[in-house]
């Protein structure tokens, strides 16, 4: 994926496909392994999941589109007796399991339950029962003269969703993580201070992992933000904290994984500290690579690269937003500082991707060290036409296409972002639109 | 209303049911929510700190009445000048330092960065409000430096933030870690100055009113003799009961501490407390949350227990002592005891801030309601805060007429 800098002309431009549904703030977003089924999660604990179109032979510039697929509600609001607090129904996270057979499998987690759900289609029907009418109603047995076997008729595709397995009561913080292991057997859900290990299969207890609770809760000054298996090492899990470190370990060390086997962190740099460097070092996302040989992670205004094997600093550093790193105590009075963006790698690790204010999101090309913004909405881009890159002037004289800080929109934030596994298309989540692009090919 | 002014001249005859009594017309003069609607030009992002400043001040207001129904001195001057500060917020910046304590200082005599750290990049008027600018604040913008106001105005922001809370959802705890841990950094950083040292001097007085006076001193007694190490949080728990509740409900609320750390005593108003802050631990051993919860107040009224946990510096319970501080102080700098006039510090526990647990029932007075009144249903899920911070200002009042 080749990104020119210049305004007018891209080579490989990316074309536009209109989404918008009903309208919810979406929370998550997730493409499966193969790239064929989009999931997405909003605030109202419904999951809608895009399906592509096989690619038409008629318009050969065009790849398939993605159409909707199945929605369903996955998780409804509840109440907690004993606190007397609402527990909401936003699902913090999806995440697919690799496909196994013709159904598909994903886990969908709120604050505080995890289902896994599984959806199939259904395109035959049995038709001609002995037992019962077309319609249903039963036949009244002494009418029956004749036996039949019954036969399967095609049918409208429909898709069904059916909860599986309902992981619930073991979580007493805020879920924020869920992460399926390499082995398609277990998989681990992270709250603010606790990670679980669950087997799939097994509902009514989990491993917990890793506990940084304090036995004094007045001594809290660290909560985990992230966690992610190892996309090889099933033994190898890693957690982000909200003090700006990460730290990996091994499961065949301990039981508990207290102590890390690794510990990364940056050493702060003294010239910019401020009352804000602990709030905006505090890592909101975590994510391997594709080849497990590197982590990213994102903080408030940067995007780093670890080597796994380098604990003492990362291998790059990508800056998202620094403009916004005079405007810190604004945006603490506004609460957006606490705002956790995600980001996410290509299929070939190439590039990443994360998302920032005013419906921006960043590309960053690691190895020609290029960096695209790039605004989703629905007035800047028609659909199959080119994104124009965006610029954020940072001061003194604004050039024409520019866009000062101050008229930034802090409303307007794109939290999470998708990548397809193998080919360049993207999904954008800007509040509560969904923006699919695809890299068209000239 | 009608029945409290009959009941002003005759007080009651037992003190549990006049208190009782008192908590019900409390209840209904607090639930009675007269809305003024204030309009101020004042920029957007200012719109949360005067929102939740005039919300204090109608409360504050309301407290005054009740006051006087028992005829405790009410600074009427206070409330009518604090009044005439609200409306002619044209300008101002709004530093909110604690109930019914407000800082304000005008946009005009702010340092040029930090104009730029509150107005989002949009200039302010230098003129609006120069001449509205009452004394007190004037003196205070020009005591302090500007990176002391602009840390100062941090630590503001932070306490408010970690008051406002979600009435029926857990706060985040992320931000709320987070926040806390900025409020401990400029506070250490404002110890190793001495400013703090400095400003919480200021504040302590001798003449408190005797209902603040017990907040004050429960809160001081918090403080234990310095650590080497400045841990200077340990107030901040994020166990979600206020101490005041202790200090207040121990002669009224029958829920014996021991219940708290079961998980589910609805009927136990600590136990309560500690449930619906999630932070709280529940395996938490039952003689650290008593030493913790109860050890600290050095009310008589309280059974000596063991005292609370080893860290605490005296500046924890300056920190907080600052909001406390009532007016009529002898300090070294007048300017600023000015600035800090009545407080309630009894909304002013970073403990409920934390956890978002301004919503914390206190179940002794509600036990007695419920008891008594049960169609008065004030159930935990749904009572406002403002019911419930009044109603422990109304057991200090109770206190010192029972006391007396």
């Amino acid at each position: 994926l080749r990104f020119e800098l210049e305004t007018s002309k891209l080579n490989n431009c990316l074309i536009f496909l209109p989404f918008g549904y009903a309208a919810d703030i979406i929370s998550t977003v997730e493409f499966n392994y193969s790239g064929e089924l989009l999931a997405t999660g909003d605030k109202g604990g419904r999951v809608v999941i895009f399906q592509r179109e096989q690619e038409s032979k008629n318009r050969l510039l065009s790849r398939g589109e993605y159409n909707v697929y199945s929605t369903f509600q996955s998780h409804e609001p509840e109440f907690d007796y004993l606190k007397s607090l609402e527990i909401e129904e936003k699902i913090n996270k999806i995440r697919w399991l690799p496909q196994q057979n013709a159904a598909h499998f994903l886990l969908s987690a709120n604050d505080k339950t995890i289902k896994l759900w599984k959806i199939s289609e259904r395109d035959k029907r049995a038709e001609g029962y002995n037992l019962k009418d077309e319609d249903g109603r039963l036949r009244d047995p002494f009418r029956i003269t004749t036996l039949r076997v019954p036969v399967l008729m095609p049918m409208d595709l429909m898709v069904e969703a059916s909860p599986r397995r309902i992981f619930a009561n073991a979580h007493t913080y805020h879920i924020n993580s869920i992460s399926v292991n390499s082995d398609y057997e277990t998989y681990l859900s992270a709250d603010d201070l606790r990670i679980n290990l669950w087997h799939l299969e097994i509902t009514d207890r989990s491993f917990n992992i890793v506990d940084i609770k304090p036995a004094n809760m007045e001594e809290l000054t660290e909560v985990i933000t992230a966690a992610e298996c190892h996309p090889h090492q099933c033994n190898v899990f890693v957690y982000s904290s909200s003090k700006g470190t990460i730290r990996l370990c091994d499961m065949r060390a301990a039981a508990l994984c207290d102590r890390h086997s690794k510990f990364f962190e940056e050493p702060e740099d003294p010239s910019s500290r401020s009352f804000f460097s602990e709030i905006i070092s505090s890592i909101s996302d975590v994510k391997f690579s594709h080849s497990g040989r590197y982590m990213m992670t994102r903080d408030y205004l940067s995007v780093k690269v670890w080597d796994l094997n380098m604990e003492n600093r990362p291998v790059e550093t990508y800056q998202v937003h620094e403009y916004l790193r005079s405007k810190l105590c604004s945006l603490y009075e506004n609460d957006c500082i606490f705002d956790k963006f995600e980001c996410c790698w290509n299929g070939s690790d190439s590039a990443i991707m994360t998302g920032s204010y005013n419906n921006f999101f960043r590309m960053f090309d690691r190895n020609t060290r290029r960096d695209i913004t790039l605004e989703a909405s629905r007035e800047n881009s028609k659909p199959r036409a080119m994104l124009k890159p965006r610029k954020v002037c940072t001061g003194g004289k604004r050039k024409k296409d520019e866009i000062s800080v101050d008229s930034l929109d802090f409303n307007k934030k794109i939290l999470h972002t998708a990548w397809h596994p193998k080919e360049n298309v993207i999904a954008v989540a800007a509040t509560n639109n969904l923006y699919i692009f695809q890299d068209k090919v000239n | 209303m009608a029945c409290c002014q009959s009941r002003r001249k005759t007080p009651p005859p037992s003190a549990v049911h006049c208190r009782s009594w008192l908590l019900l017309a409390a209840l209904c003069n607090l639930c009675w929510r007269g809305r003024r609607s204030s309009s101020f030009t004042i920029k957007p992002g200012l719109q949360t700190l005067m929102t939740l400043a005039i919300k204090e001040h109608e409360q504050h207001e309301r407290l005054e009445k009740l006051k006087t129904l028992f005829g405790l001195p009410v600074n009427k001057a206070k409330l009518t000048s604090q009044r005439t500060r609200l409306k002619n917020q044209n300008g101002f910046h709004l530093c909110r330092l604690g109930r019914e304590v407000y800082t304000f200082v005008s946009t005009s005599r702010m340092s040029g960065s930090l104009l730029n750290m509150f107005s989002k990049g949009t200039k302010r008027k230098f003129s609006d409000g120069d001449e509205e600018i009452s004394d007190e604040s004037l003196v205070g913008a020009r005591v302090a430096s500007s990176y002391s106001l602009q840390r100062q105005s941090l630590l503001d922001m932070s306490l408010i933030k970690l008051q406002l809370c979600h009435m029926l959802v857990e706060p985040n705890l992320c931000r709320s870690v987070l926040i806390a841990n900025t409020v401990r950094q400029i506070q250490e950083e404002m110890t190793h100055d001495g400013s703090w040292h400095m400003v919480a001097e200021a504040f302590c007085s001798a003449g408190q009113s005797p209902s603040e006076r017990l907040v004050a001193t429960e809160v001081l007694c918090r403080s234990r003799e310095q650590d080497a190490e400045p841990k200077l949080f340990s107030v901040i728990s994020y166990e979600g009961c206020r101490e005041e509740e202790v200090v207040a409900d121990e002669t009224l609320c029958s829920v014996s501490v021991s219940d708290t750390v079961s998980n589910v005593c609805l009927a136990g108003r600590i136990g309560q407390c500690w449930e619906k802050s999630e932070l709280s631990g529940v395996e938490r051993d039952e003689e650290a949350l008593e030493d913790s919860r109860l050890g600290s107040g050095e009310d008589e009224e309280i059974d000596t227990k063991d005292r609370a946990s080893t860290e605490s510096p005296k500046t924890i319970g300056q920190v907080f002592g600052t909001f406390e501080i009532k007016n009529g102080s002898p300090g070294p700098d007048s300017a600023l005891e000015e600035l800090f006039s009545d407080v309630d510090t009894s909304y002013y526990d970073l403990d409920t801030m934390l956890t978002g647990m301004q919503s914390a029932p206190k179940m002794g007075p509600y036990d007695i309601l419920d008891s008594l009144a049960p169609s008065h249903s004030s159930p935990s899920i749904v009572s406002t805060p403002n019911c419930r911070s009044d109603l422990n200002e109304l057991d200090h009042i109770m206190e010192i007429i029972v006391g007396s």
